[in-house]
């Protein structure tokens, strides 16, 4: 992995590290680059509150920002900005307003990669709408200013279309960490990281895979289709 | 939270009855359900801190329950609603959780702005 100067991770959502990046996340602050994760939303209308129930619609939020200070302390992330959006309303909001947000982090940071979804590969309307404003931002630096921009993609037809990952992070260095990030978002992984361990014990290949590496695609600027 | 109680929910729906009151009303299937099954058509609403006055409500069932609130030129209601909590801020957070453990519809009843 490349040692950058300075990340910055865009996520609406507490835990959307967890699964994919915060081994990343974690080699990055192993190799003493500064690292911001801003996380637009507190995931105020997650839905998996149990059945009993341990959480309502009101307080979850209040967890889920407590989860996602730990997840940060865990990884090693020194600094955490909470952006105070809506969870399920981002896409909503005025574009322009998001795009000065973004580009105010950056005009701020001057971050050497930055990472967040890839806009219409990421299934849910928050993830699009984050990857899109942080494609608009980057857009408007001139080409060889710009910061390296890997994005993450899982929607059904992703492969099909942009292709296979173009950027495999090895992260087997930094697992416990990883394990950590999902552990600390246990109000919405918890039935994730059961099976997840159960397979690790049976040394299942995919879920070792899983742990050891991330992917990523670089946006591709000669075909973007964010408008 | 705890499973509805008819009488202690209808109590307070009385409670807040004729009163300037702030709704948060919520149904959803999820922002993945139509990523883990394609054939699936996802429909969801939201409105939060609408603000209102009802003339009286009712909760009705016998589990999953119902609950209508009469507006002077209209109406609020939700259904599959299982559980319930007063809150601290003396808020009526009435929920339906899926037996996934997932939410499915929520509707709350407050005398001030949600946060």
């Amino acid at each position: 992995m490349e040692t950058e100067r300075q990340v910055l991770v865009i996520f609406p959502h507490p835990d959307d590290e967890a699964f994919g990046v915060s081994g990343t996340i974690s080699t990055h602050v192993k190799n003493g680059t500064p690292v911001t994760y801003a996380c637009l939303t507190l995931g105020e209308m997650g839905r998996n509150l149990g059945n009993p129930p341990f959480a309502t619609r009101e307080s979850l939020p209040k967890i889920r920002k407590k989860e996602l200070q730990k997840a940060a302390a865990v990884m090693g992330i020194q600094d955490l900005r909470m952006m105070g959006l809506r969870d399920k309303t981002v896409e909503f909001e005025d574009d322009e307003k998001l795009i000065q947000m973004v580009t105010g982090l950056i005009n701020e940071l001057d971050p050497s990669l930055i990472i967040t979804f890839y806009p219409g590969y990421s299934v849910h309307p928050d993830h699009e709408a984050t990857g899109r404003a942080v494609v608009r931002a980057v857009r408007r630096i001139p080409e060889e200013k710009r910061p390296k921009l890997h994005c993450v993609a899982f929607s059904n037809n992703h492969e099909s279309e942009i292709g296979p990952p173009d950027v495999i992070n090895d992260v087997s260095a930094v697992t416990d960490q990883k394990i950590g990030a999902m552990k600390a978002h246990i109000s919405q992984t918890g039935w994730m990281i059961a099976d997840r361990e159960e397979k690790l014990k049976q040394n299942d290949p995919e879920t070792l895979a899983w742990l050891q590496n991330e992917r990523f695609w670089n946006y591709q600027w000669e075909n973007d289709q964010v408008k | 939270m705890e499973p509805i109680q008819i009488s202690a929910v209808q109590e307070k729906i009385n409670e807040f009855a004729n009163k300037t009151v702030y709704i948060h009303l919520e149904t959803t299937n999820g922002a993945y359900a139509s990523h883990f099954n394609e054939g699936f058509f996802s429909a969801g609403a939201y409105i939060r801190n609408a603000q209102v006055s009802y003339e009286h409500g009712k909760i009705i069932g016998e589990g999953p329950f119902r609950v209508g609130l009469k507006l002077p030129i209209g109406w609020i209601y939700a259904e599959g609603l299982t559980h319930f909590e007063e809150d601290d801020l003396g808020r009526l957070l009435l929920a339906g959780h899926g037996y996934d453990g997932k939410l499915a519809v929520a509707l709350e009843i407050s005398e001030t702005p949600f946060e």
